[in-house]
């Protein structure tokens, strides 16, 4: 039975992360076209701290996930697509810890520290250097980008597994429905 | 520091001038004006790339020593370019009308040791104000005299980022001013 879904802490865990990575990335795309304003300031250092929460929610669910590990594919499911989702499914959480660190270093170039919450100063990883800043961000931009696309790719092929193969896959990462009646 | 090209003659002047015991100009590329805001709880440092400077320190003369400061408001160094358009504009330090701020000392203290402190007027857009900068002394392998310096300003004195920018939760109202000054070894 454990094999078949996920534990509630991973449930808990995996949504969490949706909900932060969407705020995150919305804020980000958001605030950047802001004029400069008291507001803009407000925001970036929300983005910054919601980045790092992203960051610890998933160290978090990868050494959950060691001690519980993820129910194993559903047998009807084709080879192609098992690999095709453990890749996806290791970029969601390299790119979890890639963003936010890129946005960490990045913050670090532009000589503004991150303090997380208000309250945690993290320490500057790098120098500042505005010509680093400038490539930095692209990085953490096109690491976005890329996550964007991974996470689209992650929810259709959710979604077709639910509505069209009609199986178990996504009911065992969701919080209510259990199973499908009928199924 | 094209800035100073000009000024190098004059502080060559001064220099000579002054041939007096312990008489000294400033080694500029070796010297900074840097400072620290906190914004939204993070340090921001920062610093002024272009100022000039009129010091004659005489550490057994401290009642004709002097030390001038004129620091170019537009060529301050912050975190990114959008910032440092925005704090040139009237809100902040408002470049066109005043583009200088000026620091003048007016009495030196002997604290013992390597301290003293410097008395001054700091003027900042339009306003003048008495602060006082505690200052070390110490000499760095090349015998030259470093002087190291920290002080605290209100932002908000100065009318530095008012209406909006008033909020000291986002822009901390202290400013950390750290100054290092490097005086070459009297001849």
């Amino acid at each position: 039975m454990t094999q078949t879904r996920y534990t509630r802490t991973a449930v808990a865990l995996h949504w969490l992360s949706a909900l932060l990575i969407f705020c995150g990335f919305s804020l980000g795309l958001f605030m950047t076209g802001l004029e400069f304003s008291p507001a803009k300031f407000r925001y970036y250092a929300w983005h910054k701290w919601l980045g790092i929460t992203v960051f610890i929610v998933a160290a978090l669910r990868l050494a959950w996930r060691a001690g519980h590990p993820a129910p194993i594919p559903l047998a009807t499911t084709p080879a192609w697509q098992v690999r095709a989702s453990h890749l996806s499914h290791a970029l969601l959480y390299g790119l979890m810890l890639a963003i936010p660190l890129s946005g960490w270093v990045y913050s670090s170039a532009t000589g503004v520290s991150v303090v997380y919450l208000g309250l945690v100063p993290l320490p500057d990883l790098i120098p500042k250097d505005r010509e680093n800043a400038k490539v930095l961000l692209l990085v953490h931009q096109t690491l976005n980008f890329t996550l964007a696309i991974v996470v689209v790719t992650h929810v259709v092929a959710a979604l077709k597994r639910h509505f069209i193969d009609r199986d178990t896959v996504l009911a065992r990462m969701l919080p209510v429905l259990r199973t499908r009646p009928g199924s | 520091m094209r800035l100073f090209r000009p000024f190098i003659p004059s502080l060559a002047m001064m220099l000579l001038a002054s041939s007096g015991a312990g008489a000294q100009g400033i080694l500029i590329d070796k010297s900074e004006i840097r400072f620290l805001s906190r914004q939204m709880g993070a340090n921001v440092e920062g610093r002024f790339r272009k100022w000039k400077a009129n010091v004659d320190f005489r550490p057994k003369d401290l009642a004709h020593s002097r030390a001038e400061f004129t620091i170019d408001l537009s060529s301050i160094d912050l975190a990114s370019e959008e910032s440092e358009t925005e704090i040139k504009r009237p809100r902040w330090f408002d470049t066109g009308k005043f583009p200088v701020a000026t620091f003048q000392s007016t009495t030196m203290r002997d604290l013992g040791g390597d301290r003293y402190e410097i008395a001054g007027t700091l003027t900042l857009k339009g306003t003048s104000r008495d602060e006082t900068i505690p200052v070390e002394v110490k000499k760095d392998a090349a015998g030259n005299s470093v002087a190291t310096g920290e002080f605290t300003i209100k932002r908000l004195e100065f009318k530095i980022g008012d209406g909006q920018w008033a909020d000291p939760t986002v822009v901390a109202d202290e400013v950390v001013v750290r100054v290092r000054m490097v005086l070459p070894r009297a001849a």
